[in-house]
């Protein structure tokens, strides 16, 4: 899973290298509130799973941990 | 704050959209942002096209134009207003009231009331709530509420937050006393301690605006704005739609005894299509019940995009049956408010163009 959201982190914001940095993402500018949008698109597309609107907040996207925290907490 | 009124009820909706088309394609090139970039966000987001002014058209000329079709038309007696309520953010002028000057320009009485209300995403129910409050007066019994900005002109050329959302227009609302069995139920909140989440800075007297207001800064996202411009803080916004929406509709649903089974509409304030399918998925309900074609189609037009939403959805459904329904609006200030009504078979319900 992490290597697919390091994936389509780096297809959402391409000047950014989310390999190397893998907190504060929210802080330093790589994603804005649109890029959060994009990328729940995509992770409902590419992992079939549902967001829904209240888990959408910058603390779930601000790091490689949080998103894999979100994404884990809404698979099980 | 919960008002309940009886006997009223809202006899005619015409919206009034600017000609001017701006399709999103065309303005991809403005942003600091891949083409690839924008159009997944235009897809998600519901970008499509929207309706603008032209230069130096204003919230009076969107007005009058309506109104003078309505009153040629015969669908409008003037003599019959009692008061105008004008609800808007971008009135022509810091004073005089711009519903003074409507009423100047239509010729109308000494005896008729009227207001400049400034507000915003929930500015229908704001102003349906001033125009029941006046229709409870033993000597009012027809209220014309106006709904109108030209946003547009306040919103950074190189803003992909806001630019391809934002539209114009404005929408002219009837309403009256008739004996009615259906009661209405308004239900408003405020929260000014996020009231800055949806901000034009400067130009009013807290910010005059200079040379200096007018400089374009480029955020952390790569947007770029004045101070003189339009600016929404978008997770805020996010956050407050998605956790006080929902709970107001659980509140109502409670207060009333009801439940999604008693509504067949929800008509509410289109900020764009992802927040909407949020927003009806949180709220269980059926996503054909919240409509959310309006963005896409015309822009975010604040206020007017719930009456709209009426025009452009209910229209044909409104001639053969009443519909129960909850309007609501949600956003600048902050606010939030709903309305529980029956809409019936209206005088008119329709778009026209200016």
């Amino acid at each position: 899973m992490r290597d697919k959201i390091i994936e389509i982190l780096n297809d959402t914001r391409p000047e950014f290298d989310f390999e190397k940095e893998s907190e504060g993402f929210l802080e330093k500018g790589f994603l804005d509130s649109f890029d959060i949008i994009s990328l729940v698109s995509d992770f409902e597309e590419v992992l079939g799973l549902s967001i829904s609107g209240d888990q959408i907040i910058p603390e779930n996207f601000n790091s490689i941990s949080a998103i894999i925290n979100l994404l884990n907490k809404i698979d099980n | 704050m919960k008002f309940s009124f009886s006997n009223i009820e809202i006899t005619g909706i015409l919206s009034i959209l600017p000609s001017r088309e701006i399709i999103f394609k065309d303005e991809i090139s403005n942003y600091n942002f891949t083409e690839k970039q924008s159009l997944k966000l235009s897809k998600i987001m519901g970008y499509g096209s929207r309706r603008v002014v032209q230069n130096g058209t204003t919230v009076s000329d969107l007005c009058i134009h309506g109104l003078n079709y309505l009153i040629n038309d015969k669908a409008l007696d003037k003599e019959s207003i009692d008061a105008l309520i004008l609800v808007t953010q971008t009135p022509d002028y810091f004073l005089p009231p711009t519903s003074n000057i409507i009423a100047g320009s239509l010729g109308l009485g000494e005896d008729v009331l009227c207001l400049d209300i400034n507000q915003g995403c929930a500015g229908y129910e704001v102003g349906l709530l001033q125009a029941f409050m006046l229709l409870e007066q033993r000597h009012i019994n027809k209220v014309v509420l106006l709904n109108a900005d030209v946003l547009s002109t306040k919103v950074s050329e190189k803003d992909r937050n806001s630019k391809p959302l934002v539209g114009d227009g404005a929408t002219i609302t009837i309403v009256e006393n008739k004996p009615n069995i259906n009661d209405i139920n308004l239900y408003i909140k405020m929260d000014g301690k996020g009231a800055k989440a949806i901000q034009i800075p400067a130009g009013a007297f807290k910010l005059p605006s200079t040379k200096l207001t007018a400089n374009l800064t480029k955020d952390k996202s790569g947007n770029e704005r004045s101070l003189d411009d339009l600016v929404m803080k978008g997770d805020d916004v996010f956050n407050f739609v998605q956790t006080k929406v929902p709970q107001m509709v659980k509140d109502i649903f409670k207060d009333l005894s009801i439940s999604d089974d008693n509504i067949d509409y929800y008509l509410f304030h289109q900020p764009n299509k992802f927040m909407l399918e949020k927003l009806a998925d949180k709220m269980s309900v059926k996503r054909d019940k919240m409509p959310n074609n309006i963005v896409g189609k015309y822009g975010n037009g604040s206020g007017i995009t719930v009456p709209l939403n009426i025009c452009e959805n209910l229209n044909d459904k409104l001639d053969k049956t009443n519909l129960n329904v909850i309007l609501g609006g949600f956003g600048v200030g902050l606010t939030w408010s709903m309305i529980v009504c029956v809409l019936k078979k209206m005088n008119f319900c329709k778009i026209i163009n200016y």
